[in-house]
């Protein structure tokens, strides 16, 4: 069974006078615990691709499945619902709350979003930021800790929930390379450990080579189809 | 690896969730502490400058008020119809006729408000002591009864016997007749009226206490008693001019006003025109206006204060939204529902209105203290060193920080919303 399957999947544009087709009818399915990236050049349509598949932005026309569930025309709130039951995002700018402590910031989609209860929802993050190294960090706040060390906890935060997917919008476009490839490196055993797809939209000739599976878009349409890595 | 299961909503849930909410709030007011500060002080100076208005001019109005309807008017007064049109010629021949005296008797008898009443005589006279001549303006009681309906008016007496009132062939002389006829305690006056008939009589009197002016109608008039009154006027009849009454509860008034209308209202005379009218202390006294005044400008207060907090507490929501617009697009993005992200904001709203009433309740109340340990005294009008004893009722401080609250909840709500609404892709891209 795949978890993301897309049939002519589009994605218009517009502003003011002008329709922008940022994708263009596009056919793709990626298998569960696979680790996929897609590259091309800014304008592409990556992070577009990337934000339809996290039901942050729904597509013009198309089909779209995610988790074995049809997520072409969800609402608002259901769209929500469901990226906090099934999705983990990574931002390239870590974007952790910044008046929450390292464990606090992974603790916050069980708190806030799924109601775990309070014993089993701490177990859960010691675990994780266990997993990512971070275990005896969780008192700092963001702003006490490096960029690779927030990237670290970003990725605890996407995984806390054990979501299906987790999608990485230029994960290491703010980290050195000797970091970048640390990231790259965790996130890969993470979805060992847990079975979790990554799914990452990157620049970075050295974070592509990681991928297992890659897909390049240029004006909205697959570029020579998909690589296996 | 173990997962855990999303429990099921209940109220204990929100009871965590509420908790949560509060303790990310109030880090987010922690985070700008100069702002939270600064718009904390601005709703503590709004609330104590309410509340301190409301406490000085409320018991200045209840101040003026008690002595007004408790040493002058009493609550009500009946008398016959167009009486008060003519009150200053006090006219003789508007007297309620004894019949009809009896009516009204038996009437406020047996209503269960009334605490007591008391008839008078008002009159105009000559005032003499032998050298000298001046007119005065008198009210005849019975002593017994008029210190049960205004039982303040023994404290007005500000020399000579308070004990009793007043006996017959006694007089109660105004502070400022005595001073201008160079009267004393115990000195013998004479008292020459007209009659209804035009008929002239006299009467000497002996000076039983001086009597201190207060502002307002009668708060100059002499007190003589009552039968003193009706010999000296030659009236046989048990007339009198007006009735006045004390209730038990000020706050029945309005409930009694319209008793005595519906009781008195269908009395007619001859010509088939009404006897009676009633009227409350408020139609008597013209600081009814002043009060009513002093309302106004309260309400003036309470609206300013509303103005402050509601752009005070704004300006800092939509600074905030503003400032943590990608922090919004990224609890948006990672499952936080609209509804949740509403109540992030609101409860801060909320905060920073308890966090600023609660101190300007605290700082009112030290303030009304210190003032009232004080003794601070005013004059008002000729009635010097009237001493400001400052209260605030525990309804005016509720009412006063419920609008503050709410007003705080309201003015976050639009901020809250646009945040709520805001597309977590949109926000994320903000820089």
């Amino acid at each position: 069974m795949t978890l993301v399957t897309a049939k002519a999947l589009e994605k218009t544009y517009i502003a003011g006078d002008i329709t922008v087709r940022a994708i263009r009818g596009v056919d793709f399915t990626i298998e569960p615990a696979s680790f996929v990236s897609f590259v091309g050049p800014s304008g592409s349509g990556k992070s577009t691709l990337l934000n339809m598949i996290g039901c942050l932005d729904p597509p013009t026309s198309g089909f779209l499945e995610v988790a074995g569930q049809d997520v072409t025309h969800l609402s608002s709130k259901d769209s929500a619902r469901f990226r906090g039951k099934h999705i983990g995002f990574i931002f390239q700018d870590f974007n952790l709350i910044p008046v929450l402590t390292v464990f606090e910031n992974v603790e916050y989609p069980l708190q806030m979003v799924q109601n775990w209860p309070k014993e089993k929802r701490r177990k859960r993050v010691q675990e994780l930021l266990k997993s990512v190294g971070m275990a005896d960090q969780g008192a700092k706040y963001p702003n006490q800790i490096s960029g690779g060390q927030k990237q670290r906890v970003a990725v605890a935060r996407a995984l806390v929930t054990n979501a299906k997917l987790v999608l990485a919008d230029e994960p290491t476009a703010n980290l050195d390379s000797k970091t970048s490839n640390r990231i790259i490196e965790l996130m890969k055993d993470m979805r060992d450990e847990f079975g979790t797809t990554f799914i990452f939209s990157t620049h970075d000739p050295k974070v592509m080579k990681n991928a297992e599976t890659i897909f390049t878009l240029e004006d909205g349409r697959w570029e020579g189809g998909k690589v296996e890595g | 690896m173990e997962g855990g299961k999303p429990s099921t909503f209940n109220l204990n849930n929100l009871y965590k969730f509420m908790f949560s909410i509060f303790n990310l709030a109030i880090r987010n007011l922690r985070r700008y502490k100069r702002r939270t500060l600064l718009t904390s002080v601005l709703i503590t100076l709004g609330v104590v400058a309410v509340l301190l208005f409301v406490s000085v001019s409320g018991s200045f109005k209840a101040m003026m008020i008690g002595q007004i309807t408790d040493s002058m008017l009493g609550h009500l007064q009946v008398h016959r119809k167009g009486y008060l049109a003519s009150i200053d010629s006090l006219p003789l021949d508007r007297n309620l006729k004894g019949k009809q005296v009896a009516e009204v008797k038996e009437i406020l008898e047996g209503n269960d408000a009334v605490e007591a009443y008391s008839m008078r005589i008002k009159l105009g006279a000559m005032f003499s002591n032998f050298s000298e001549t001046t007119n005065i303006r008198l009210n005849a009681v019975n002593p017994k009864q008029e210190m049960q309906t205004v039982p303040m008016l023994i404290d007005r007496i500000i020399k000579g016997k308070k004990q009793g009132l007043l006996e017959k062939g006694e007089i109660l002389v105004p502070e400022l007749i005595a001073k201008g006829m160079k009267v004393k305690i115990g000195d013998t006056i004479v008292l020459v009226a007209t009659n209804k008939d035009g008929s002239v009589n006299g009467q000497p009197f002996v000076v039983r206490g001086i009597l201190e002016g207060i502002s307002g109608p009668g708060g100059r008039d002499g007190l003589i008693h009552l039968d003193d009154a009706r010999a000296l006027l030659r009236i046989e009849d048990r007339e009198v001019s007006e009735i006045s009454i004390r209730l038990k509860s000020m706050g029945r008034m309005n409930e009694v006003l319209d008793q005595l209308k519906d009781r008195l209202g269908p009395i007619k005379d001859k010509m088939g025109k009404p006897v009676f009218e009633v009227h409350t202390w408020e139609k008597l006294s013209p600081f009814f206006n002043i009060a009513e005044m002093i309302d106004l400008m309260t309400f003036f207060i309470k609206i300013m204060l509303v103005a402050i907090v509601l752009v005070s507490i704004m300006n800092v929501m939509i600074m905030a939204v503003y400032e943590r617009i990608n922090e919004i697009g990224t609890m948006a993005a990672i499952g936080t529902v609209p509804g949740k992200i509403l109540s992030l904001f609101m409860v801060e709203g909320f905060l920073l209105g308890i966090f600023g009433t609660l101190i300007g309740v605290v700082v009112s109340l030290i303030t009304i203290a210190g003032m009232n340990t004080a003794k601070i005294s005013f004059n008002f009008g000729r009635q010097k060193g009237l001493l400001l004893s400052p209260t605030i009722a525990l309804s005016d401080v509720v009412t006063v920080a419920g609008i503050v609250i709410a007003i705080a909840v309201l003015a976050s709500l639009q901020p809250a919303w646009k945040a709520a609404r805001m597309d977590p892709i949109t926000a994320l891209r903000h820089v």
